[in-house]
């Protein structure tokens, strides 16, 4: 019976070799492993073996029958793991190939220069602040040291609703109104992002354009501390290598005044197109809030002090991405738009 | 403002160049644009003398000359009409360059041989005008055959252009910027000598003169210059005239307007023979009082006008223009001379009314030195004494002689440092005051600095302390950080709602585009708004730049519709754009009301790829653009109505969009005729009113536990009449699908032959769920024929299986 077994056994392990799919070695297991088959089969027969026999039969029957179930676990493995390649490699595709199409979108230049001075400015403390695009001639000019005929305000020509109210011609109303509303308390520490207007239209100029005004009121403030904001902002914003440097200027709601330049990014200093090979770009206007300014809007100039400044928002955008016409801007062709 | 370096260096001892000077008075705050140099691009002009002029053999406009140079005699050619012997010219000899790039060289004219070149005033770059065009330069005859052109002329010199800011208008005047430019170099300017002698008259005996309105007139004063003799001024005055932008015409005007741009002070120079009455009245026009000025148009005055009067009629504008009937003239012998000080405002008005804005107003708008006036009128006498042979009467008419105080400021050396953030030394804030010409004496406390009137700019401490930094550099300001309590840079929960809007839109796909918020009038007829639509009741700008700008937008939808029309022209016709900015609204306040508006716009075809075709946006797409925007925001109870009254919108297509009860915006597509008038294929847009939004957003909210039983779905495909929408059937399911409902979603829209007319077939899914069992078919049926009843019963609208 023995001899028998290891035949059954040899048999069914050179059948299942040559078997070629899952389903022909199941019919296999079912063959000889199955409560039919042969292997069960034979092992009804141990009952006729002698007591010194049947521990040596049971023996080789278990042998051969985990012989013939790893020879089928192996075979199947093997052949699943063969179909699996077979249809990994029948799916395989040009990886290459576009994705689907979504639509895109895109923040308009200003925007983008916007949201990187709120950020710049926020991270040093400071609260945003907005106000009205259409103003009184009160907060737009007399609360910041421009009475009525008043030779500077020819600086900034205006487009007036009534003799009382006009489109806004800088940010700085806003300074005013948040002083106002502070009522003298200080720490005083905004930026005014907004809308401006002025009766100028060509390459460099559009009658409406886009302000940031930064105003800070505090006990000790100085000048030195202007400019160290000031550098702090033209290296967050123009890259940590820049350098600043003030000029002496005017502005009716500052005393000093002073514009300031950042070393130009493009060549360094050393003089380029850009910088009219001045190695200084001109960036914004800026300077320590008047006194007359502090007093207007119930500040006492001999407790505190302050410093403004105002950061042209489409100068900014011009000088970053390279654009050489204010008018491209608001032209809003989507060839241009899709670039930022 | 444009001042000769030459000049300043007849005050100031300059050892740098005009460049190194331009640099150093930039950085101390008068910024100096551009430097031009008048000798610039020429070469070998010298003076020659004409000796004989012939007729040339073969050509009848031309002229043979022999023209002495000195060392020796050219011919020249020249078709001039303006050439006599005697004249001494311009000469520019063979191998000269002129600033055209002309090069000159000897030729053949028709047979006969001419070396060189006589130039007009325009070829040597002097003279533009007609005037300077219309033939050769006519030089003095004193000056030296055979000199240099550029010496001649004084051309060897540099304009520098001053971007003058309004607080320096001081520098208007070339003496003042000699004292600036001497303060910011650290050396002393030098003074003007004015010294003259006069005859033993007294101009009170030929002129009898009356400042009727003193508060348009602070101060008038007046100088008498008889028996002069018109003719050209010298050459140098000329250049500096030149330079600073104003044409030589004789010595008298020369000379006026030398001490004004000299000293700051706008002259007037009457010929005293025309003055009626020997009379100066200084009075406010009478309504519609009528004068022809200089330039030969009369001009009709009205009672804020101030006038100068002779003892008839008006003589001049005050400070604006002269009149015609008293102007000096070939013939003019004696000469009043007028230095006044006249209200910057009334000047500014008047002249801006009278459209004139000349050299001389632009100084009175700025207001003028009031101490300045006798200094002015007597320099102007010394110089016509000198150069037009004058002779100065005794005296002098001073309407307001008294004395008038300068401004005291207060320093105080310790204050300029806390402003400035600096360590300067009393020794160096000092030492600018003495640069500045600032007078001052220790008082209490600090030092109390006087002054000087040109310098009306410095008023309080903070002034003195720009000009301290602006002195010793404003690179000496060291760079620190503010120090105190920190403060918390955070923005509103309404800042962050419109910064999320708007990167909202850009994540689904959308274009931001910025357009102007004044907007033409003509938009309201392209848009078909009924003359009685509220978006016409606008803000209107009073002054616009052109009558497409004159107008506030009440609505983005116009910009928003351009710009699509734009793009569409460019072809770039498939695009989503939107733009967030205010709307101005009139409300009968001062101020109107200007709500953040959202607009957005739908064309073309979506995006094509490889794998999916492009079709055509419609309403649909725009609605599930707005409907992402409310899912993102949270707010559930959002609905559409459809609506048939905004005449730009479809009205099959567009619907206004509600929270709860407040109407927040509109969607749809945009009328075809009103497309058409933009140029514009089929296109849609949105507008919603985002502070409107913003209060509907919710607050905080709570996560609602699911369900973890399985959901029963039912389909239903319901016959429906085309009267009655989608909200209305899924208002009726929702009110009777009870408590276990917990989606309905559409997914088959069909209509066909296969229905009845007049109606179509919408199919939903609707699934019910409970949170805490699994329900049973007869609850889910029960709810199913509660709804179906009552969708027949309220709407008529039936199962159609």
């Amino acid at each position: 019976m023995i001899n028998k077994l290891n035949e059954l056994e040899k048999e069914a392990l050179a059948k299942i070799a040559a078997a070629e799919s899952i389903n022909e070695i199941n019919d296999i297991r079912i063959y000889y492993l199955g409560k039919k088959g042969e292997i069960t089969n034979i092992s009804k027969g141990m009952a006729s073996l002698s007591s010194e026999e049947k521990p040596l039969f049971g023996q080789a029957l278990n042998q051969a029958k985990v012989a013939i179930e790893e020879a089928i676990n192996a075979a199947i493995t093997n052949m699943e793991a063969q179909a699996l390649a077979a249809k990994l490699a029948a799916d395989s595709i040009d990886v290459t190939l576009p994705g689907k199409s979504f639509a895109y979108g895109s923040k308009h230049p200003i925007t983008r220069v916007i949201d990187e001075i709120k950020e710049i400015f926020m991270s040093m403390g400071y609260e945003v602040v907005e106000g009205p695009q259409i103003e009184t001639d009160y907060y737009n000019f007399e609360a910041l040291n421009l009475p009525k005929e008043h030779p500077a305000r020819d600086m900034q020509d205006s487009f007036y609703i009534t003799p009382e109210t006009l489109l806004r011609t800088h940010t700085s109303p806003v300074q005013a109104r948040t002083m106002e509303q502070k009522k003298g308390a200080v720490p005083v520490k905004v930026i005014c992002p907004g809308t401006v207007y002025r009766r100028d239209d060509d390459a460099t100029h559009s009658p409406e354009f886009h302000q940031a005004e930064g105003l800070v009121i505090d006990e000790n403030i100085t000048m030195a501390d202007l400019k160290g904001m000031l550098l702090t902002f033209a290296r967050q914003m123009f890259g940590a290598d820049r350098e600043i440097r003030l000029r002496p200027s005017y502005f009716p709601f500052t005393e000093p005044s002073a514009e300031v330049d950042i070393s130009c990014f493009v060549c360094g200093g050393k003089g380029c197109k850009l910088c009219k090979d001045t190695g200084w770009i001109e960036i914004l206007g800026s300077g320590m809030v008047h006194p007359r300014v502090l007093e207007m809007s119930g500040y006492d100039p001999e407790k505190v002090r302050g410093f403004a400044f105002g950061i042209g928002i489409e100068r900014i955008a011009m000088l970053k991405y390279g654009i050489n016409d204010i008018r491209a801007l608001f032209e809003n062709d989507e060839r241009f738009l899709k670039q930022f | 403002m444009l001042i000769s370096y030459k000049w300043l260096k007849d005050y100031v001892d300059i050892n740098l160049s005009p460049a190194e000077l331009a640099e150093k008075m930039t950085m101390a705050g008068i910024i100096i644009e551009h430097i031009e140099y008048p000798a610039e691009g020429i070469e070998n002009v010298y003076v020659g003398e004409i000796l004989s002029v012939e007729p040339h053999p073969q050509a009848d406009k031309l002229k043979v000359l022999q023209v002495n140079m000195g060392d020796k005699t050219l011919q020249i050619a020249t078709g001039a009409p303006n050439v006599a012997v005697g004249q001494k010219v311009p000469v520019a000899v063979p191998g000269a360059k002129l600033p055209s790039g002309k090069e000159i060289q000897a030729a053949d004219f028709r047979g006969v041989e001419s070396c060189g070149m006589l130039c007009s005033a325009d070829e040597l770059n002097i003279d533009h005008s007609e005037e300077g065009k219309a033939g050769i330069m006519i030089l003095p005859t004193d000056v030296e055959v055979g000199k240099n052109i550029i010496e001649v002329l004084g051309l060897d010199d540099a304009i520098l252009d001053m971007e003058l800011t309004p607080n320096r208008s001081d520098c208007m005047s070339a003496w003042n910027t000699a004292k600036e430019v001497a303060a910011v170099l650290g050396v002393k300017a030098r003074d003007i000598d004015i010294a003259f002698t006069e005859n033993s008259e007294n101009i009170n005996d030929y002129v009898k003169i009356t400042v009727e309105d003193p508060d348009l007139c602070k101060r008038y004063t007046a100088k008498l210059v008889k028996n002069v003799k018109i003719g050209p001024s010298p050459l140098w005055m000329q250049e500096y005239l030149r330079c600073c932008g104003m044409r030589p015409i004789n010595n008298i005007v020369d000379i006026a307007n030398f001490v004004m741009l000299e000293l700051g002070q706008p002259l007037h120079t009457f010929d005293y023979q025309t003055l009626a009455g020997k009379q100066i009245i200084v009075r406010r026009a009478k309504q519609g009082e009528k004068i022809i000025t200089l330039d030969d148009q009369e001009r009709t005055c009205h009672s804020e006008n101030l006038l100068i009067c002779d003892g008839e009629r008006p003589v001049c504008i005050a400070g604006v223009m002269g009149g015609q009937n008293t102007e000096v003239t070939e013939a003019t012998t004696d000469i009043l001379i007028e230095a006044a000080h006249f209200d910057p405002v009334s000047v500014r008005k008047t002249s801006r009314e009278v459209g004139v804005r000349s050299e001389s107003s632009a100084r009175f708008e700025k207001g003028v030195d009031l101490q300045r006036l006798p200094a002015a009128a007597n320099r102007c006498a010394q110089l016509l004494a000198e150069y037009c042979g004058g002779e100065i009467v005794g005296g002098f008419y001073d309407s307001n002689p008294q004395e008038i105080l300068p401004m005291k400021v207060l320093l105080r050396p310790e204050r300029i440092n806390q402003i400035l953030g600096t360590d300067f030394s009393v020794n160096d804030i000092l030492s600018t005051m003495e640069r500045l010409d600032f007078p001052y004496v220790e008082v209490a406390g600090g030092y109390e600095v006087t002054v000087p009137f040109y310098r009306q700019d410095v008023t309080v401490e903070e002034d003195l302390a720009e000009e301290v930094a602006r002195l010793l550099g404003y690179d000496k300001i060291p760079v620190t950080l503010p120090e105190g309590k920190t403060t918390e840079g955070k923005l509103t929960p309404w800042q962050k709602f419109v910064d999320d809007v708007l990167n909202t839109s850009v994540a689904l796909g959308l274009r931001e585009i910025k357009t102007y918020d004044f907007i033409s009038p003509k938009e309201w007829d392209k848009l078909r708004l009924p003359a009685d639509s509220s978006y016409r009741n606008v803000v209107k700008i009073q002054n616009p730049l052109n009558e497409d700008q004159s107008i506030m937008r009440t609505t983005l939808v116009p910009g928003v519709l351009n710009i699509a029309a734009l793009n569409h022209s460019r072809s770039n016709s498939n695009i989503d754009l939107f733009e967030c900015g205010v709307a101005f609204i009139p409300t009968g306040a001062q101020l109107p009301k200007e709500p953040m508006t959202f607009t957005g716009l739908v064309m073309g075809k979506t995006v094509a790829g490889w794998q999916e075709k492009a079709v055509e946006k419609d309403y649909f797409y725009l609605k599930g653009l707005v409907e992402r925007f409310f899912a993102h925001w949270g707010i559930a109870q959002w609905r559409v109505a459809a609506t048939d009254k905004y005449a730009f919108m479809h009205p099959g297509q567009c619907a206004e969009v509600f929270i709860a009860d407040d109407f927040v915006g509109i969607m749809g597509q945009i009328h075809p005729l009103v497309a058409k008038n933009y140029q514009l294929p089929q296109a849609f847009l949105f507008e919603l009113d985002l502070e409107t939004i913003f209060q509907h957003l919710p607050e905080s909210f709570e996560y609602h536990p699911f369900s973890k039983h399985p959901a029963m779905v039912r389909d239903l495909a319901l016959i429906v009449g085309n009267g009655i929408s989608a909200s209305q059937v899924e208002a009726v399911i929702w009110a009777n699908g009870g408590e276990y409902l917990r989606q309905v979603s559409l997914f088959d829209v069909y209509a066909g032959s296969q229905l009845a007319e007049g109606t179509r077939s919408l199919a939903y899914t609707l699934s019910f769920q409970a949170i805490d069992k699994t329900l049973v078919e007869q609850q889910v049926n029960d709810s199913v024929n509660k709804i179906l009843c009552a969708l027949d019963k309220e709407l008529g609208v039936k199962l159609r299986y």
